[in-house]
């Protein structure tokens, strides 16, 4: 599905120390390509969130550099937070136009643009109701609908579903898959779930905490679409025992 | 009974026994109405001064409102000023925290010397109405979500976008609760300035009713005026949150009704 010969992402020795000291990523590296979906796993506070933030640009990186389609100007790249980040005072419908409205897009394009954007993630019941009137998962939709509506190249995503619910979140992983294979678009999704990076990605990072490093990178070769089937597959259980293993050496400090 | 019914029932029977033990301690004691008039005599003088009373609650709440317009205007326009050039506010804080607390019935005498008498009750009444406006205001401005604020980033909205878009609509409940403590305020700010002009001799608001009704032992008309100063500014309350509650109904937590 993906074509590794255009690299849409790519991260070189980046190394990111904070004002207080802390550092947050030392020589990191990271190669996305167009179309991928590639999962960063780590425990929290392991700079997944930061490396994410500089690919958005939202960060800078104090070493390193650093080519995203961050620098192509507004709209290239749609960025979903750990909570769903919507304006309280507008409705759906506003919140999701609010990209287009930053740019000047032109008001009937727009329009269409922000149905259809509402339409994909289920909403279009609720393109009038209010962000307090939802539930957390149709927030977090939302919020969802407003970072495609631009139709960005680069869709990040920094731990959205963690603070839902286990049936809500199962249904969000669902929606999501179905959507990026609709679309077509590169994911760079932020966890600390390693359930969830299986299950979604055809890639994992996973990161050591203090200073966040790359500690090994392992493709989930299933084929998509994935459903519950797949969720509840001996193969399944066999990628989660491998990443978790990866992942406790990670935390443990060791050499892969 | 209602909870809506109880709130409002529950008052009015206070209301009600407390004119009542009024009228009777007044007639049973035999308290001369230079002294303190019954409740009777208070509204049959309200009655009968109605259209000199009216013409002073007309200048007090003129003063009132345009104080509290400035005060709107110039405390939001202010918090802006502060919120978008930070040197600005660094410079101008303070003194307007200065204004705030140096007690004004201290600097209306002040006031009433370099002004003359309309402008100074006018400054009075933006003085004190002012600070709550911009104070929170301030507060609304800065406590944005920052994760809005990256998102705006994000986007590359420009600093006009951020502030019309995200910040002014963030600030707005604690901009309109700036506002209603701003129309009280301002109310006793154009008060606190007619008592001064009062015993200057000048001015016709209802406060300078009351000072000239004191003097005369008209105790019956002060009782009657201050009655409509209450009156005018439990309107005042009840005009701005209901503004603020028309703004805020479907958004925000402090005006949504909950079921239980």
């Amino acid at each position: 599905m993906s074509s590794p010969d255009k690299t849409i992402v790519s991260l070189r020795n980046v190394g990111k120390t904070f004002e207080s000291g802390t550092v947050a990523l030392d020589r990191f590296n990271l190669d996305v390509g167009s179309g991928e979906f590639v999962s960063l796993l780590g425990p929290s506070g392991c700079g997944k969130s930061s490396a994410l933030r500089i690919v958005a640009g939202l960060s800078t990186a104090s070493e390193g550099s650093v080519e995203g389609p961050g620098g192509a100007g507004a709209g290239h790249i749609g960025f979903v937070f750990q909570e769903p980040t919507l304006m309280p005072w507008a409705d759906v419908a506003a919140n999701v136009r609010l990209p287009l409205k930053l740019s000047d897009a032109d008001e009937a394009r727009s329009r269409a643009a922000v149905t259809q954007a509402i339409a994909r993630v289920g909403l279009a019941d609720f393109a009038r109701a209010y962000p307090r009137e939802l539930s957390g998962g149709m927030r977090m939709r939302t919020s969802i609908a407003r970072a495609l509506v631009t139709e960005p190249e680069l869709l990040l995503m920094d731990e959205p579903f963690a603070a839902l619910d286990e049936i809500t979140r199962f249904k969000l992983n669902n929606d999501l898959l179905v959507l990026w294979q609709q679309l077509r678009r590169t994911v760079i999704f932020v966890t600390h779930s390693v359930f969830e990076s299986v299950y979604l990605s055809q890639r994992i990072v996973v990161m050591t905490p203090r200073p966040g490093r790359v500690f090994a990178e392992i493709a989930i070769p299933a084929p998509y679409p994935r459903d519950e089937r797949f969720r509840t597959s001996p193969e399944y259980a066999g990628f989660c025992r491998t990443v978790s293993e990866a992942l406790s050496q990670a935390m443990a400090g060791g050499v892969p | 009974m209602s909870e809506r019914a109880l709130r409002i029932g529950l008052p009015v029977v206070t209301l009600a026994l407390v004119v009542l033990a009024w009228d009777q301690i007044v007639r049973l004691c035999a308290i001369p109405p230079y002294v303190l008039p019954g409740p009777g005599l208070v509204l049959a003088t309200l009655i009968a001064d109605s259209s000199l009373l009216w013409q002073s609650l007309l200048v007090t709440l003129t003063i009132t409102f345009e104080g509290f317009l400035l005060a709107a205007f110039g405390g939001v326009a202010l918090a802006i000023a502060f919120n978008q050039w930070r040197l600005f506010e660094y410079s101008l804080y303070p003194y307007a925290v200065i204004l705030q607390v140096t007690p004004i019935v201290a600097v209306a005498p002040l006031l009433l010397i370099y002004l003359p008498q309309p402008l100074a009750v006018l400054a009075c009444a933006w003085i004190v109405a002012f600070f709550p406006v911009l104070a929170n205001t301030t507060l609304g401005l800065n406590s944005v979500d920052h994760n809005l604020i990256a998102l705006f980033d994000l986007y590359k909205a420009s600093r006009w976008q951020v502030l019309w878009n995200l910040k002014l609509p963030a600030a707005l409940p604690q901009m309109l609760a700036g506002l209603r403590i701003a129309g009280g305020l301002s109310l006793i700010g154009a008060v606190v300035a007619e008592i001064a002009a009062g015993s200057a001799g000048a001015g016709s608001g209802l406060a300078y009713r009351i000072a000239e009704s004191g003097y005369r032992l008209n105790i019956p008309r002060m009782f009657a005026a201050l009655l409509l100063l209450s009156l005018a500014g439990v309107a005042i309350f009840f005009v701005l949150s209901a503004l603020s509650h028309l703004a805020l109904r479907r958004w925000h937590e402090s005006a949504v009704r909950r079921e239980r």
